[in-house]
């Protein structure tokens, strides 16, 4: 049902979970893929298991000039830029009592701020083709709060909130902008709760397990697609019901 | 008319797509040629890609009909 073929889509934190899975499901949807990310060998890995259509870029988000280059670069290996998937995204936990200025941030700035900065460099070619896809990957905890998150839950709230500003400011141009909000995904990360840990969390699961990443991925495809084109400024929470919102 | 002048007429004409006939130099924007308040931000962009130079927000504020745009591209450029 939703076909990418002839769109051009970039993928930040490609080489996480999350991310690998949604390049690979707007790939098979037909899209071409930049993928970034910090991993130079995870992204090569994936390209190839990607085959054609695939580009891989990397940048250190946490830089201003190597955010900017990345939309350039993406541009210039793809021929435009029609779905902008802001994925990438780091914890650096601790209860604020004790958290640094640093960890706060260095959050801040590649959760949020490079996020800011792919999507101002990202809007200039779609609003000159009166057409795009922003898709801007929150987390529920950017909702409910989460204690030892204070900095990663404040960017993704961010986030929550320039998805919607942005999603006004373009949408006179075609451009939609969404959120997705994933629950509790199973990933690395996940892996490393115990089991008393993961008993309590799926306690509070309606649907009774942690998401996968393909739950996310089918998400970001539904908002990239040209039927969600009457969906715009949204936070499509994917929780499995752990928060109704 | 002079090449800063044209120059500046031809981005109107692409950007908001009116005819070149409507394009006078007292023309304003968005009274005259249908352009928001986004289309202003993109014609300014336009501009400073052309010209290769940087017209600051308070500056831009400003540029309101066709003749502005000349006048400041003119001074920044001599």
């Amino acid at each position: 049902m939703f076909n990418l073929t002839g769109k051009n889509a970039l993928v930040t934190g490609a080489s996480g979970g999350i991310g690998r899975a949604i390049a690979t499901l707007l790939h098979q949807a037909g899209a071409t893929v930049a993928i970034h990310g910090t991993r130079r060998e995870a992204l090569d890995a994936l390209a190839a298991e990607l085959g054609d259509r695939v580009h891989v870029l990397t940048a250190n988000l946490s830089k201003t000039d190597e955010v900017e280059q990345l939309v350039k670069d993406a541009e210039a290996a793809m021929g435009s830029l029609d779905i902008l998937v802001n994925n990438a995204g780091i914890t650096k936990d601790g209860l604020v009592m004790r958290m640094k200025d640093e960890d706060w941030e260095a959050v801040i700035a590649v959760n949020l701020t490079a996020a800011f900065r792919l999507c101002r460099g990202a809007i200039k070619g779609m609003m000159k083709r009166r057409a795009g896809r922003i898709i801007n990957i929150t987390s529920i905890v950017g909702v409910t709060g989460n204690p030892g998150q204070v900095n990663y839950c404040a960017s993704k709230a961010g986030m929550i909130g320039m998805t919607k500003s942005l999603a006004q400011e373009v949408a006179s141009r075609g451009i939609t902008v969404n959120a997705v909000a994933p629950g509790f995904i199973a990933t690395a990360m996940t892996d490393e709760l115990n089991d008393d840990q993961k008993t309590k969390l799926l306690s509070n699961i309606p649907l009774g397990r942690m998401g996968s990443v393909e739950d996310i991925a089918a998400a970001v495809l539904y908002l990239a697609s040209d039927q969600a084109a009457y969906v715009t400024g949204q936070t499509l929470h994917v929780n499995g019901g752990m928060a109704m919102i | 008319m002079s090449d800063v002048a044209e120059r500046v007429k031809k981005i109107v004409v692409e950007h908001l797509g009116v005819e070149e006939a409507k394009v006078t130099e007292n023309a304003s924007f968005i009274d005259d040629l249908g352009a928001d308040s986004l289309d202003t931000v993109e014609l300014v962009m336009a501009f400073e890609e052309e010209f290769g130079c940087e017209i600051p927000d308070d500056a831009a504020e400003k540029i309101l009909t066709v003749k502005d745009a000349i006048d400041f591209i003119s001074k920044a450029n001599a």
